[in-house]
């Protein structure tokens, strides 16, 4: 009984193959908006939760120069306000598990004929430990390399893949920063992208000894850009984040009132603020693609309530010879179950082809998930039921007699 | 024999029956006061000028319409306690219903046509066909199973919708002017056949205008102005003088 009001629904849908298809595309639009909207959505999420985790937790980043309500105001021409003896005071505070300070720039690199232009960090070995960071090959270079600045560079995977490309296995060679001759000793493991869209592999850590007086010049000696500092649990980030503050105005002996010459940012709560701004994007771009989906159902409703009416008298001759209200009804039910799911099945692999097309011409992370899909596809269900049952239900309660007189 | 002719007494009793339609200007009587026995077995010509009431009375007894007021047993239950489910499978079961304008499905093949009351009936496909097929081929379609109802002549058409009748072997035809849209030749050969069912044993029920299609029958009965003013198995002096006294 049911196999033949399946056929009947299918039949039916051939019978006005125009009228299905324009019923279908409400659905088709719909679902695909849907699956197209979430993969977007939570590939954005993903890829923000990627680049969280690869920037290492609890983290803070204290950067010379005061801040302003536009946010950090380096003073280019001047000295940087911070010394390494401000890292080594700000490691000594409780509930701090890790410090960096870092001095950076960009430099050309050569090696044989291949040249690439990076970015440079001068760091301590502690480095890797605030960015929970690894090493794919060879070792990172020590205190010792630290007190007498030697030439050691640890080089990131984009560098590698540059100037060495895939055959050269890169330890032990020697490259060339700003034609000063490095040995390369350890590769970083690949970190991917970070939340501003930078490649982090793209980098080259050095001793902050020598970057300070092989590479960029002893203008400022002992001073650092920047100071990486890592809490040991979230928890107490905002009361390291008021000694740290405390501390460095002693330390540079900033009276009462007067503004900082440095500025403390908490990395973890903007990436946690980054994280939420893209959840709320994702849930806004499913709500929107959710209202196409909507419409779709009330243009099935639409095409049913007419093809209800315009096949009335085929509803009085099933009456006449014996279909029951619940026959008609699931009739006409499955009529739109059967749209919607043809419907929701185009859709999803509309859907799912349009996610894959946008992530190949925009690079941008599309996540198709298992969720998603089943998602579209009971909201779709959920709506042929729906708008559906309207329609059959007239169509079910139509007086044999009256619908047999029906022109 | 088959189980119909055995059984004794009456396959339709109809009592006091009433039947208005409410139309913008009031209630319009169309059946006043109506009593009919049909015996098992029995064949039936409903006669009577248009707007009469003949259809009215034949939807009544098809379980298409319900009456106003007044009684009518079927087979043996009292149709007004039925319930919608209950007539549905009267309408499946019963009687089989032939229309003056054929009402096949357009959109299904003449088999497809045909085994339709006994998808409603709960019976597989397989078997559907089976049946369907036999019908067919004894209302001599046998080569046309695919065909579709547009493809086929008016009389053929008819065929169709009297093997669908018969596909879940009601027992009781009825059939409200079968003939009116065929000619003499082919109305002849349909009452051929209505005269082959009758033999096996199942009850019908026919309108017609024609008298000499109406001569198939074994009995007549004549409508007028929403009563029944004659009828071949009463004599016309008992009806009259009913009338007469109502
Ligand atoms: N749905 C309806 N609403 C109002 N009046 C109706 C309706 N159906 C039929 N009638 C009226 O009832 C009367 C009887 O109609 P019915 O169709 O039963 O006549 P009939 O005897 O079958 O006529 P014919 O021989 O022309 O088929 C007619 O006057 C008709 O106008
Ligand atoms: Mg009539």
């Amino acid at each position: 009984m049911f196999g033949a009001m399946l056929g009947e629904a299918w039949h039916a849908m051939g019978a006005n193959r125009l009228r299905t298809f324009l019923t279908m595309l409400g659905m088709v639009i719909g679902v695909g908006a849907v699956v197209l909207m979430m993969a977007i959505g939570q590939g954005a999420q993903e890829s923000v939760k990627q680049s969280i985790n690869s920037m290492g937790s609890n983290l803070f980043i204290v950067l010379s120069g005061s801040t302003t309500s536009g946010g950090a105001r380096i003073g280019t021409g001047n000295a940087p306000s911070l010394k390494v003896g401000d890292a080594t005071a700000i490691g000594e505070l409780e509930g701090i598990s890790a410090v960096a300070p870092v001095t950076m720039g960009t430099a050309q690199i050569v090696f044989g004929s291949n040249n690439w232009n990076t970015s440079i960090l001068g760091t301590m070995p502690s480095y890797l430990d605030v960015r929970s960071w690894n090493l794919a090959d060879g070792y990172m270079f020590s205190d010792s390399d630290i007190r007498s600045a030697t030439r050691v560079a640890i080089i990131g995977k984009t560098v590698a893949q540059n100037i060495f490309g895939d055959e050269i296995d890169p330890i032990g060679k020697t490259i060339r920063i700003k034609q000063t001759p490095f040995t390369v000793v350890g590769l970083l493991e690949g970190k991917g992208q970070s939340l501003d869209g930078r490649d982090q592999d793209d980098t080259i850590i050095v001793p902050l000894t020598t970057a300070q007086r092989k590479l960029f010049g002893g203008q400022f000696p002992g001073s650092v850009r920047m100071i990486m500092v890592q809490a040991e649990t979230a928890e107490i980030m905002p009361a390291v984040e008021s000694d740290i503050n405390n501390l460095l105005r002693q330390r540079h002996n900033i009276r009462e009132g007067n503004d900082n010459d440095f500025s403390v940012r908490n990395l973890t709560s903007l990436a946690n603020s980054a994280a939420e701004t893209t959840r709320t994007m994702a849930l806004l771009l499913g709500a929107i693609a959710s209202v196409s989906l909507l419409v779709g159902g009330i243009g099935i409703m639409n095409i049913m309530l007419v093809s209800v009416t315009e096949r009335t008298r085929e509803i009085g001759i099933r009456m006449a010879i014996g279909a029951r209200e619940r026959d008609i009804l699931m009739q006409f039910l499955l009529e739109a179950i059967v749209i919607s799911f043809f419907g929701c099945l185009i859709g999803l692999i509309l859907g799912i082809g349009g996610a894959v097309l946008v992530g190949m011409l925009t690079q941008a992370t599309i996540l198709i998930s298992g969720n998603s899909i089943l998602l579209a596809f009971s909201v779709a269900a959920a709506v042929g039921i729906f708008f559906g049952f309207y329609p059959a239900r007239k169509a079910a309660q139509l007086n044999p007699i009256e619908a047999l007189r029906y022109q | 024999m088959t189980e119909s002719q055995k059984k004794a007494g009456n396959v339709i009793r109809v009592r006091g029956l009433h039947k208005h339609y409410m139309t913008a200007a009031g209630p319009f009587p169309v059946l006043k006061e109506v009593d009919l026995d049909i015996a098992y077995g029995d064949y039936v010509a409903i006669m009577g000028p248009s707007g009469s009431g003949k259809s009215t009375f034949m939807n009544i007894l098809g379980c298409l319409d319900k009456p106003s007021s007044g009684e009518y047993t079927l087979d043996g239950y009292q149709t007004a306690e039925l319930d919608g489910d209950a007539l549905a499978r009267v309408r499946n079961k019963t009687i089989g219903f032939v229309f003056q304008g054929f009402n096949l499905l357009s959109r299904s093949s003449l088999l497809d046509n045909v085994s339709l009351p006994l998808v409603y009936a709960g019976i597989d496909k397989a078997e559907r066909h089976a049946r369907a097929a036999v019908l067919l081929k004894k209302v001599g379609l046998e080569k046309y199973y695919h065909s579709m109802p547009n493809q086929i002549s008016g009389g053929q058409q008819q065929r169709v919708a009297i093997a669908r009748a018969l596909v879940n072997r009601p027992n009781l035809i009825l059939a409200d002017e079968p003939t009116g849209n065929l000619d003499s030749v082919t109305s002849e050969e349909i009452m051929a056949l209505f005269g082959e069912l009758n033999k096996e044993g199942i009850t019908i029920v026919l309108v017609t205008h024609e008298p000499d299609i109406a001569e198939h029958a074994s009995r007549q009965v004549r409508f007028l102005d929403g009563r029944i003013v004659q009828d071949s198995q009463r004599g016309f002096g008992e009806l009259t003088a009913e009338a007469g006294a109502a």
